[in-house]
C-alpha cells in the first residue's frame, strides 16, 4: 500500500517539475462540468497536455550539451576579477580561439549584429564601413565602403539579407554585397529591428515615426508617429514581437503595427533612455538611462523591479538565452547573473556583477550575445571584440527553429518553411496567445461596439450622477422629454434609474433621522 | 576558479561517413516563440491547401447507360466489381479499377429497380415487368442471359439479399422473400403489413442482426419485420415519403431513410419516435442514401442533382459534389475501401468519386503521413477560427441549388415565423407546444 502512495506522489511531483517547465499553463478543471460529453472531452485533452509535458521533460535526456561553468572555489575568489586570458588558457583550444579581437581603428565606432544563428556577424561602422563574416570560420562574406553615414545595420531573416540604415535611406544587400533595394520610406533612420517571425523590419528615423516594412512582400505595413522626437533607444520584445521605443524624457512605449498609439508607455529613467534589452521569455526588461541607472523591469506587471547604479550611463545593454546581461558602459562591460529569476516572487538585488571586461580606453558602442555560445561581442570605437563569457549561452538549439551548423540546403528549406509560417502583423499584440482564444465579450458588447453612430458614454449613466433634489438631471429629463405617452427605451431607464435614486435617498433620510433620535429628526434633509 | 565554456564538437553533428547532418532538438518553449499563432497559420494553410487539392470526381465508369441509372450494387465480395441498372431495363457490370464495363444483359422489359448481389457472386435483378431474374456475370462471358426466372404479382421496386441465407427479398406491393436454394419460383414466405395497400418503395435486410428487414412505402410509412416470427415488428409513419433506407453496418440497430422532405433521418430501430439525427442540406428529394463500411458516414444522392456525404453525428453535410453534367441522382453507393463513392443519376453514368475530396491514395511516405497527420490535428484544434472555419465550409453551388437554398430558408423561416405568431397569441397549450427537430416528422407510430 505505502509503496503505491509513494510511487503517487513521485508521479505527481514528476508531473509538476514537467508543467513548471513544458507546462502552457493551468490546466482546466473539469470537476464541475455537468456536460459529459464536454467533460470527457475536456478531460482528455488536459491528459494530452500532461503527457507531452512529461515527455517533452523525458526527452531532456536526449540534449547533448551543457552550459559553461564559472564558478569560484575558494571563498576568496571573484568571478568578476577572472580575465579573458585566464579563461582562454582553460578552455578548450577550439573555444579558446573565439575569442577574438579586430582592430579597425578608423570608421568607427561600429555596432555588430549576429544572425539568429549566431553564425555569422555583420559589421557596421558609423563612416561607411560595412562586412560580414563567418566568424568562426573568420572567413569574410563581404565588405563595402559605403562612404555615408551608417546608423544601423541589421540581419534579415537569415544570412543572405541585410539591411543598412544610411544617410538618408534604408538600403537591403545581398550577401554578396549588391544592393537589392533603396527603401525610400524610410528616411534619416537611426534603430531598425528584424522582427524574423513576420518579416517586419522596424525603423525609426529622427522624426519620430515608427515604421514596419514586410520584407517578403516590401510592403510598408504600418506607420506611427511617436510624437516624441528622436528616438534613444530601440529594441523587440522576441517573445510577442512588440517594439520598445526608448525616448528623450526616459519614457518607454511598447508599439504593435495594429494601434497608432503606444500599447503601453512606462517612465524608466530621469533622463533619455539610452537602450534596453528584453530577456527571451518576455518577462524582464532591462534598460539603460543617461541617468547612470540600470532599471530591471517586470513587463508583464510593468513595475521595476531593481535598479542599478553605473558609473557612467550605459550605452548598451543584452540580455543573453540563459539571462546573464551584459551593459557597455564608458570604456566598459559588465556582465550581471541573475538579475531576474522567473521562479522567484521577490527579486533579490545583486552584489556583484559576474564578469568585467574593458579599460582598455575603448568607448563601447554597443553589447551583443552570441546566440548559442558563450560569447559576447562588444564593438567599440576601434573596432571589435569578442569575448568569453561561460554560461551565458544556450548550450542546446533547436535546429528547427536556428541551427548554428545548417547547410545550405537546410538553410533554403528553412527560409521556405519560414515563409509559409509567416505571421500576419495583425497578430502582434501583448499577449501573443491570444489566437485561438474564445471571445468573450458579450454579443451586445459586440453590438454596441460595431455601431459606429454611438453615442460617447451612456447618457442615463451620465444624467444619474448629477445634481440631486428637486433640479436633478433625471428629473428633468423626465419633465422636459415631452410627450408622456411616448415610452421608448431611455424613457424607461430614466424612470428606473429615478425610482433607484429616490429610494436610496429615502433609505438615507431614514437613517440619518433614526441618529438624530426623535426631536432631531425633522432636520434630516433630502440632499446631502 | 572552475572553468568550463561551452563547446561542442561538429562529428557529434555530423558523424563521420554521413552525409545528413542531425537535427538536434530542444522542446523548451522558450525556445519555440509565437507557439499559437505559428500553429494557426499552418492550420490555416492546411485548411487551404485542402481546399485546393479537393478534386472529388474521378471519372464515369466507361460510356455509361443509354437510359438513367435507377440501381447499383457493390459485390460484397469484391472491390472491384459494381453492377447498374438502367431505365431501358439493361444491366450492366464494371470493373471500377479500370472504369471498364465487363458485362452487360438487357434484363428486363422495363425499369431496373434493384440488383442484389449474392454470396456466390450471382447477380440478382428485379424490375417493374414483375419478375426477379438471376445472372451470373463472372460465369457467363458468350451468353448473358438469365440463369433463374422468378415471376411476382406486382411490379417489383426493390430487392435486398440476406447476411448468409440464400434468400432476397423483393418488394412490390408486399414484402416476399424467395429463397432461390428451392427449386420453386414462387416467394417462400410473404410479409406485409395487415392494414396497408400502398405500395413499398424500398426495403433493407440487415446486415448485423440478420433477421430484421426495414421497408418503407408510398404511405410515408417504415415498417420493421422480423423474419424469425414472419411477422412486422413497427409501422412508423413520417410526414413525407422516405426514398431509400441503408442500414448502418456498424451499429446493428440505426438505419438511415432518404426523404422526401430533403432531409436524411437517422432511426434508431428501438426507439422510432424520434430520429437519432436528421441531416439537412439537400434542396430537393434525397432519393437514395448509403452508409460508410465503417458506419461513420454517409453518402446521398438528391433530385437537386447534387451528392452530398454527412458525418452520421453532425447536422450538415461535410461535402457537396456536382458536376455540370451530372442530373437527378437515383443511386449511390460507398466502395468498402471507405476511399470511394459511386453516384448514378438520370443522365446515364455512374461516375467515380473521392470520398475525401482532397486525399490521395498513392503510396505516402513516412514523412508525408506524418505531415498529414499533424494537418489534421491542426485543422481540428483551430477549426473554430472564423477564417479556416469559412474555408473549410466554402464550397461553390450551382446556381439553382444556390437559389433554392435561399428560397426554401426563407420559406421554412415564414412558416417558423407564422408558427411562432400563432403560437404568441393562441391560447390553446396544444398549439403553444414546440416540437423537436427530431421528432417533428413522426406522425405516427404503431406496434
Amino acid at each position: 500500500m505505502t509503496g503505491r502512495y509513494t510511487e503517487e506522489i513521485a508521479r505527481k511531483k514528476q508531473v509538476a517539475e514537467a508543467q513548471l517547465k513544458y507546462g502552457r499553463g493551468k490546466a482546466v478543471q473539469t470537476r464541475n462540468i455537468r456536460d459529459k460529453k464536454l467533460r470527457s472531452n475536456l478531460r482528455a485533452l488536459e491528459k494530452k497536455y500532461r503527457d507531452a509535458a512529461v515527455r517533452a521533460k523525458d526527452a531532456e535526456i536526449l540534449l547533448e550539451n551543457n552550459s559553461g561553468v564559472l564558478e569560484p572555489e575558494t571563498e576568496l575568489e571573484r568571478t568578476y576579477k577572472v580575465r579573458q586570458d585566464d579563461i582562454r588558457e582553460s578552455v578548450a583550444e577550439e573555444t579558446a580561439r573565439k575569442g577574438f579581437e579586430l582592430r579597425l581603428e578608423e570608421l568607427g565606432p561600429y555596432k555588430a549584429e549576429y544572425t539568429r544563428n549566431g553564425r555569422h556577424l555583420l559589421l557596421a561602422g558609423r563612416k561607411g564601413h560595412i562586412a560580414t563574416m563567418d566568424w568562426r570560420d573568420g572567413k569574410l562574406g563581404c565588405e563595402l565602403h559605403l562612404n555615408e553615414t551608417v546608423r544601423d545595420a541589421k540581419w534579415l531573416h537569415n544570412n543572405q539579407f541585410f539591411a543598412v540604415a544610411q544617410k538618408k535611406y534604408v538600403h537591403i544587400y545581398d550577401s554578396a554585397g549588391v544592393e537589392l533595394h533603396k527603401l525610400q520610406k524610410h528616411i534619416e533612420v537611426t534603430n531598425m529591428e528584424f522582427l524574423p517571425y513576420h518579416f517586419l523590419l522596424a525603423t525609426i528615423g529622427n522624426a519620430g515615426y515608427l515604421k514596419y516594412q514586410d520584407t517578403s512582400t516590401g510592403q510598408l505595413v504600418a506607420e506611427h508617429a511617436t510624437k516624441q522626437g528622436s528616438p534613444t533607444a530601440f529594441a523587440q520584445n522576441p517573445h510577442n514581437a512588440v517594439i520598445h521605443v526608448g525616448h528623450q524624457n526616459g519614457q518607454v512605449s511598447l508599439w504593435s503595427p495594429n494601434s497608432s498609439t503606444p500599447l503601453v508607455k512606462l517612465l524608466a529613467h530621469r533622463g533619455p533612455v539610452r537602450d534596453m534589452a528584453i530577456d527571451r521569455e518576455g518577462r524582464y526588461m532591462v534598460s539603460t538611462g543617461q541617468d547612470m541607472r540600470m532599471a530591471v523591469w517586470d513587463i508583464r506587471t510593468m513595475k521595476e523591479v531593481n535598479n542599478y547604479f553605473l558609473r557612467q550611463p550605459g550605452s548598451s545593454v543584452a540580455i543573453s538565452d540563459r539571462g546573464s546581461t551584459a551593459v557597455g558602459w564608458g570604456t566598459q562591460t559588465t556582465v550581471w547573473n541573475g538579475l531576474f529569476n522567473k521562479h522567484v516572487k521577490d527579486q533579490v538585488k545583486v552584489q556583484s556583477p559576474y564578469m568585467h571586461w574593458g579599460g582598455d580606453g575603448y568607448h563601447i558602442e554597443r553589447v551583443q550575445w552570441c546566440p548559442f555560445e558563450d560569447i559576447l561581442g562588444v564593438s567599440h570605437n576601434k573596432g571589435f571584440a569578442s569575448i568569453l563569457v561561460p554560461g551565458a549561452g544556450e548550450p542546446n538549439f533547436d535546429a528547427l527553429e536556428a541551427n548554428p551548423y545548417e547547410t545550405t540546403k537546410q538553410r533554403q528549406e528553412g527560409e521556405v518553411k519560414s515563409l509559409l509560417n509567416k505571421l500576419q502583423p495583425g497578430m502582434i499584440s501583448l499577449d501573443p496567445n491570444f489566437i485561438g482564444n474564445l471571445d468573450l465579450a458579450s454579443h451586445e458588447t459586440r453590438k454596441q461596439e460595431a455601431d459606429l453612430d454611438r453615442r460617447e458614454g451612456d447618457a442615463v449613466e451620465k444624467m444619474k450622477n448629477r445634481g440631486r433634489g428637486r433640479n436633478s438631471a433625471l428629473r428633468k429629463f423626465l419633465r422636459k422629454s415631452g410627450n408622456k405617452n411616448v415610452i421608448d427605451e431611455k424613457r424607461v431607464r430614466v424612470e428606473a434609474a429615478f425610482k433607484a435614486q429616490s429610494k436610496k435617498e429615502m433609505e438615507r433620510v431614514k437613517r440619518q433621522q433614526e441618529e438624530y433620535g426623535p426631536a432631531l429628526a425633522r432636520f434630516a434633509r433630502k440632499e446631502g | 576558479m572552475k572553468i568550463k565554456a561551452l563547446s561542442r564538437s561538429t562529428e557529434a553533428l555530423q558523424p563521420p561517413g554521413s552525409s545528413t547532418p542531425r537535427l538536434l532538438r530542444n522542446l523548451d518553449p522558450s525556445l519555440h516563440p509565437f507557439e499559437r499563432a505559428r500553429e494557426y497559420t499552418r492550420a490555416l494553410n492546411a485548411t487551404k491547401l485542402e481546399r485546393m487539392f479537393a478534386a472529388p470526381f474521378l471519372g464515369q465508369l466507361g460510356k455509361g447507360h443509354v437510359d438513367g441509372v435507377y440501381s447499383m450494387a457493390q459485390d460484397p465480395g469484391s472491390l472491384e466489381r459494381l453492377a447498374s441498372g438502367s431505365g431501358d431495363g439493361v444491366v450492366k457490370v464494371w470493373d471500377l479499377p479500370s472504369r471498364e464495363e465487363i458485362w452487360q444483359c438487357k434484363a428486363h422489359d422495363n425499369i431496373v429497380k434493384g440488383i442484389a448481389w449474392t454470396r456466390d457472386r450471382k447477380m440478382l435483378t428485379c424490375g417493374t415487368d414483375r419478375t426477379v431474374k438471376m445472372f451470373d456475370p463472372y460465369g457467363s462471358e458468350g451468353r448473358p442471359g438469365p440463369t433463374a426466372i422468378y415471376q411476382g404479382q406486382g411490379a417489383f421496386t426493390s430487392i435486398s439479399h440476406h447476411r448468409s441465407l440464400p434468400a432476397v427479398a423483393v418488394s412490390s406491393g408486399q414484402i416476399s422473400i424467395y429463397d432461390y436454394s428451392r427449386e420453386s419460383s414462387s416467394p417462400s414466405q410473404t410479409l406485409v403489413w395487415p392494414s396497408t395497400v400502398d405500395t413499398i418503395t424500398t426495403c433493407a435486410f440487415n446486415q448485423t442482426e440478420t433477421s430484421i428487414l426495414a421497408s418503407a412505402g408510398t404511405d410515408r410509412s417504415i415498417i420493421l419485420y422480423d423474419l424469425r416470427t414472419g411477422s412486422p415488428l413497427h409501422r412508423t409513419v413520417l410526414s413525407f415519403a422516405s426514398n431509400s433506407i441503408a442500414w448502418n453496418p456498424m451499429e446493428a440497430f440505426n438505419f438511415a431513410t432518404a426523404s422526401e422532405d430533403h432531409n436524411i433521418y437517422i432511426f434508431d430501430m428501438r426507439k422510432m419516435s424520434r430520429a437519432l439525427n436528421v441531416l439537412k442540406g439537400h434542396v430537393a428529394a434525397a432519393m437514395s442514401v448509403a452508409f460508410s463500411p465503417t458506419g461513420e458516414e454517409l453518402v446521398s444522392g438528391s433530385y437537386d442533382r447534387s451528392v452530398r456525404l454527412w458525418d452520421r453525428s453532425k447536422g450538415h453535410s461535410r461535402d457537396m459534389y456536382h458536376t455540370k453534367r451530372m442530373q437527378r441522382v437515383f443511386s449511390v453507393a460507398y466502395v468498402p475501401d471507405n476511399a470511394y463513392v459511386l453516384s448514378g443519376s438520370d443522365d446515364g453514368n455512374v461516375r467515380l468519386w473521392r470520398a475525401k475530396a482532397s486525399a490521395r491514395q498513392g503510396v505516402k511516405s513516412a514523412r508525408e503521413r506524418e505531415k498529414l497527420e499533424y494537418d489534421d490535428a491542426l485543422k481540428e484544434r483551430y477549426k473554430h477560427m472564423p477564417e479556416i472555419r469559412r474555408i473549410a465550409r466554402h464550397r461553390h453551388l450551382p446556381k439553382q441549388v444556390k437559389r433554392a437554398e435561399t428560397i426554401k430558408r426563407e420559406e421554412l423561416g415564414s412558416i417558423k415565423r407564422r408558427e411562432e405568431n400563432e403560437r404568441r397569441s393562441s391560447r390553446m397549450k396544444s398549439k403553444t407546444k414546440r416540437r423537436s427537430e427530431r421528432e417533428k416528422m413522426v406522425l405516427a407510430t404503431e406496434e
